[in-house]
Parts: structure tokens; sequence; C-alpha cells
């Protein structure tokens, strides 16, 4: 389990609970809308037990404020008891990038088990997204699977791909028949890097078709636990031909924008002057 | 019945009592009965959804009464099996019962049957890429089951390319199941407005082998005077069923696009009889009722939506309702209109080329420009909020150029539009999580837009 963080002195008026398939994140906001508190754990099968533990963990770190407005979004949403709402992840990542980064533009968001494009307007509102969430292959699960059949560990996949002098390119769209392609490749001697190059490629080049179904406007925007992969930074930066832009915390940016509701409201444009440093 | 053979007495008996006598006679009371129920119900605090429309009662009747007329219709009137786009005007005056496999596939779809007859084809090699309907209708045939008790086999298969290229496949294995003669009226693909020699290409078919086809195959011979009868029924329940559609324009609407889905049925499959052009006269006035009275179909609209492509049946009422406590009301369907839209061109004082040009022009046979125009158009009309583009995995001809719409209507005219993955017929492509939360995120952009 992480540890709750504590970042700023202000006092907690809401909590956003980002319930995903991987991961679940809670985050606290203040009065200015700043993030105060946060906390992150893998996901386990009992939601709603788990959300209700760390929430009252958050409060009891936050010096046991009670009553507070709780927005959930995620997978499983609806499942956190805490919650006065449940607001989609198209909603939250796109109120949280927008607060965090203080504009408007072309937001990827890569998850666990779906990634999903969401075109921001100037006022921080979702004007169109795209999803791709009937399939493994544009997630995070792809490099999971990948990471777990080559026996790298998964923090050591972008960089490993990165270092690669050459690429064995990757044609498999589909998750399990990309497993054996890669089997494939190692039996025919190719090198592990230019594997993952490749397997980081085929990921990009499968988001880059939902970036283009929105529409791209810049700054590309990127958020969600595989933002943390530098290989998938700068890969879709470069295939895109814009740089990708990080939020502060892209795992937290969903939460954030749950809190943002919680505190806020619905309508865009309401939150705190945008672009300010969480 | 075999070609121009006269009824057979048994078969006009069972004919007689079974349907004229004791059927109609049981619907009409069913009938009367449900329209009591439905007159009673009032709103209950919380209800998303207003009372059934009572003329649902009078639908349910003409449909049921259709398909059960179908049963005893073998050995007494000659039988057709058509696509939801052939030039049925010629039939109807010859007297052919007219059956529409795409129909009674929505009918198992609606019921949650799609799925289980899809498979019965898919058992005898008919690949999944196939459309659901032709799936289900093959399936149906194949088993010799369906929900509707029996179909009549046809004496004569008629279809019409105007809806797409599926169905030429789809009634060769009709006609090579059934053993009948099969009439394909081609329609050329429209970029624009019809040319006068394809109008006189469709106009030809109709008349020089659509026609001896169909009075060889019932033994009667076509008059003129009963064409245009049709003609002229065919032409006013059209444009009343355009009105209907129009009443939505109004805050709050009066029906949602779900109740049109049903609603399409006599239109659809009782085309060019009175008793359809008499059920939507009385469908209006109910719901000029409710417009007097400032009563909507759902109880806070909030988010008025438009609906392009089949409906998915086997979720009708839970989208329905999903979207109606959402405070969406789908007053318009670019599917629903398709059966209204051009009753401008159905003139009975030209019979042969008012179909002609009529059966020409469906949103299906013309460019996805005029489908995009088309919507715009609804968008202002109806005032939308939103657009819901069903990608629907079984109609390619439909869900093509999609995408490319849906840029357009949020760039150009800045309507958010949602892109809903799912099939018109088979349940097992529906992916009730993903499509909930596609929805749900919708909703919120809407709200997040004003």
């Amino acid at each position: 389990m992480t540890p709750t963080a504590v970042l700023g002195t202000g006092a907690l008026v809401a909590v956003g609970v980002d319930a995903g398939s991987t991961t679940c994140k809670l985050v606290g906001v203040d009065a200015s809308g700043a993030v105060a508190m946060w906390t992150l754990e893998p996901m386990t099968p009992r939601i709603e037990e788990q959300t209700d533990r760390m929430l009252t963990e958050v409060l009891a770190a936050a010096g046991g404020a009670s009553g507070l407005p709780v927005v959930a979004t995620g997978y499983g949403r609806k499942l956190v008891r805490a919650a006065d709402r449940a607001v989609t992840e198209i909603t939250c990542h796109a109120r949280g990038v927008f607060a965090d980064t203080g504009t408007g533009g072309t937001l990827v968001d890569i998850g666990g088990q779906d990634s999903k494009v969401i075109r921001i307007g100037p006022q921080g509102a979702p004007v169109d997204f795209a999803m791709n969430d009937k399939c493994a292959a544009g997630t995070g699960r792809f490099l999971e699977r990948a990471a777990a059949s080559l026996g790298v560990p998964l923090d050591d996949l972008g960089p490993t791909a990165l270092g690669a002098g050459r690429e064995e390119p990757i044609s498999s769209t589909c998750t399990v028949f990309a497993e054996s392609e890669i089997i494939s490749l190692i039996a025919h001697g190719a090198e592990l890097d230019a594997i993952l190059l490749g397997l980081h490629r085929a990921l990009v080049s499968r988001v880059l078709a939902m970036v283009r179904t929105v529409g791209l406007v810049p700054p590309l925007l990127l958020s969600g636990g595989v933002a943390r992969n530098v290989a998938m930074v700068e890969l879709l930066g470069r295939d895109a031909g814009t740089p990708v832009r990080l939020p502060s915390w892209p795992q937290l940016m969903g939460a954030y924008g749950a809190a943002l509701v919680a505190a806020r409201g619905f309508a865009a444009g309401c939150d705190r002057e945008p672009g300010r440093v969480l | 019945m075999s070609p121009g053979a006269a009824p057979t007495p048994l078969a006009q008996a069972r004919y007689h009592l079974g349907y004229q006598v004791a059927g109609r006679a049981t619907l009409r009371v069913q009938r009367l009965r449900d329209e009591r129920r439905l007159a009673a119900r009032r709103p209950r605090p919380g209800d998303a959804l207003l009372p059934t429309l009572a003329s649902m009662a009078r639908m349910k009747e003409l449909m049921t009464g259709h398909y059960l007329r179908g049963r005893y219709v073998p050995g007494v009137r000659p039988v057709a099996w058509v696509t939801s786009g052939a030039p049925v005007e010629v039939l109807t005056a010859l007297g052919f019962f007219l059956v529409y496999p795409e129909n009674h596939a929505a009918l198992c779809g609606a019921r949650k049957q799609g799925a289980a007859y899809c498979v019965q084809a898919e058992d005898r090699g008919y690949s999944r890429d196939l459309c659901s309907y032709a799936r289900t209708d093959i399936g149906a045939v194949l088993s010799g089951r369906t929900p509707v008790g029996s179909l009549p086999p046809p004496d004569l298969l008629v279809c019409c390319t105007n809806i797409c290229q599926t169905v030429k496949w789809w009634y060769e294995v009709l006609a090579d199941h059934f053993g009948c003669p099969l009439v394909t009226v081609d329609t050329p693909f429209l970029y624009g407005q019809a040319q006068p020699h394809q109008v006189d290409y469709v106009r030809r078919q109709i008349e020089e082998d659509l026609t001896p086809t169909a009075e060889r195959a019932s033994g009667r011979h076509l008059h003129p005077r009963r064409l245009r009868e049709v003609v002229v029924q065919a032409h006013e329940a059209s444009q009343l069923w355009l009105d209907i559609l129009d009443r939505s324009q109004h805050r709050p609407a009066p029906m949602t696009a779900f109740d049109g889905f049903l609603l399409i049925g006599p239109i659809v499959n009782l085309r060019g009889h009175p008793e359809t052009t008499r059920f939507y006269r009385h469908l209006l006035a109910e719901l000029d009722a409710r417009i007097a009275a400032g009563t909507g179909a759902v109880a806070d609209e909030r988010y008025r939506v438009l609906w392009d492509n089949l409906p998915v049946w086997y979720r009708l009422s839970g989208l329905s309702r999903q979207l109606a406590g959402l405070g969406v009301n789908v007053v318009a369907s670019t599917y629903t209109y398709a059966w209204g839209e051009l009753a401008s061109m159905i003139d009975p004082d030209d019979p042969w080329g008012s179909v002609a040009r009529t059966y020409l022009h469906p949103i299906l046979n013309r460019s996805t420009g005029h489908k995009l125009d088309a919507m715009r158009g609804m968008v202002e009309r109806f005032g939308l909020d939103g657009a819901i583009l069903h990608s629907d995995r079984s109609c390619k001809p439909y869900s093509l150029g999609q995408i490319d719409q849906r840029d357009r209507l949020v760039g150009d005219l800045g309507v958010p539009t949602l892109l809903l993955e799912a099939d018109h017929n088979d349940q097992r492509v529906w992916a009730e999580a993903q499509n909930t939360g596609r929805i749900e995120a919708f909703v919120e952009m809407m709200a997040a837009g004003r």
C-alpha cells in the first residue's frame, strides 16, 4: 500500500474516489481546489470494503473530517458506498487534467483495462471522446502481459525499450496473439529491447488510431498509469508529431476530477484558476 | 398456394373461423381491455417515463392480427416475403399477404431471441459476420421455429437492393429453400436526386418484371384502379407517419423514438391498407391531446437527442428507461423517418413512376452526405442537444460514414455525439458495462457544455 500523502495545509472540503480496474485512488481537495491529500492502492475484488476503509483512513489523516461530499469514478464507481454520486472517468479525467494543466486539448488516458481519448474544450468541458474498452490491446494490460511473458519488471519496460538499437515490428493487434509473436521472436534470437520497442510501437499505433477518430487538437495530454512509462510518452509524442504534456500526477487525474466535481458541481470552468501546480 | 390455384374450401373455412371470426374478436376484446388499462394509468412520482400511449394497444391488435392472419392464410391468399424497401403497392393491389422477414426478425430480437435464431443459422455454416436479421430469419426458416406460431411459406419472394446488397444473397437462400420465384428489383445508388433514366430503369423492372411475375404467382390480374387505391392509402399513411414524427418538435415531445420503433410496425407491414391509415389518424389525435395538455413522454426532458441507425431491439426498453432516467428524450431518428420522409414523392396520379421514384430514395440508397444533411436538418428542426449514432455491427450500409458524420456534427454544429457500438438483433455483441458508461459520459458531456 502506498502511504497517504499529505501535500497541502488546507482543510479537506471534498473527496474523489477512482475505483479503477488495476488501482484504487483517493484524492482530497481543499477549498482552493488544490490536492490536499491522496492515496493509491492496488484494486481488490472487494471494492465496497476497500473504498470504505481507504476513505476512513484519508479522513482520519485529515484530522477526522466527516460529512464531506464524495464523488466516485472508474469501473467500480457504482460500488463505492460512501459516494454521493457516481460520475464517469471521461468527465473526471477531463476535469482533473484541465484544472491541473490549465489547457484544453486532446487527452489520452491509458488505464489498466481501457484506454480513451477525450477532446477537452477551451473551457474545460469534454466535447468528444472515443474509448477502447472491448479489447485488452491498446491498454496497460497489453504491456503487463508482455512484461510478464518476457520476465521484465514493469518499471523497466520503458527505459529498456528506449535503449534499443533496432526495432522488431509486432504485427499482432491482439494481446494474446502478441504474446505468441513474442515467443516466436525470442525463438528466432531477437533482442529483448528490440521486441519491447516494437511492443510499445504497437500500443502507440492503436492509441493514435483513436486519437485520429476524435481529431488531434494540441497539446497532446496523457494521463493514467501508463504515463509512468517513459517509452510510451516518448513514442506517442514522436508518432503524433507533437510533444506529450503530462499533468502533475497522471494516475490521480480521475480521482482529482471526481473530487472537483464533489466540491464544485458539474459545470465546467468553475474550478480554481487553472494551471496551478497541485 | 400453387400459381393461380383457387382457394380450397377447407382453407377458406379455417381462415374465416380462425382469423376473421374468433381471432379478430379475441384481439378486439384484448385491445379494449388494454386501452382501458392504459387510460387508467397515472404517472407515479419518480417515474422517468410517462405511461405508455393508449395507441400501443391498437398497434398490438393490428400487428398480432397480421401475424395471426398469416397462420390461416395458406391456401386462401397468395403469400409474398419481401424486404423492407420492396415496392409492395403492386403486391397489395394483387391481394398478396405480405411477410417482412426483417420485421419478424426484429420481433424475435425484441423478445431477446435473436441470438438463439442466429445460432441456428451459424450452426449450418452461415458466418457470424452476416447481418443478424438475415441470420435470425434463416435460422427461423431452417429450424422451423418462430415466436409467432408459424409463418406462411412464400409463393413469391421480392427483394429490393435499396437497403443493402445482403438482401440479394439472403433471398437467394430463401428461394433455394422454398423453391419459389424470386424477383430482385435493382435500384441504382444515388449520389443526388434520381435521374429520369434511373427512375425509368426501376419503373420498368416493377412494371415489366415484378408485376407479371406476381400476376402469375397469384393467378390474378392487376387492375389500375385497385393499384391507385393502394397508392392513395400508402401516400396518406406515410404523410400521417411523417406528421406523427414531426409532433416531437414540440417541447416536451409527446413521444420518444423508442415508441416510434414500435409504432412503425403498421406502416412497414400493412402499407396501403385502410386500417393502417385509420390507426395513424388515431395516434396523431392522441399525440395532439398530449401536446395540448403540455404532457411529455419523458417526465423531466432536459436533453433532446437524435438516434441514428436501427434500434437495438433486445435493449429497447432498457435503453429507453436508462436515457429517460438521465433526463434524455430521443425525439428524432433517421430510422423512423425513412418510412415518412418520402411521402411527398408518392403520387396516386402517377402510380408507376412515383412508386419507382419513392423506392429509389430511401436514406440507405443515398450518399453519406445526404444522411449528414438529414441529421443536420433534424438538429435544427427538433432543437437537439446531442446525437447517438448506433454503430451497428450488422448493418454496414447504415453505419458507413458515421465517424465522419460524427466529426461534422461535433465540429460544425458543436453537437455532442456518441458512437454506440452494438448490433440490432444479436445480443451477444452488447457490452452492458461499457455502453452504460459511454451513455453516462455522453449525458455528462451535454451537461458540462451548458
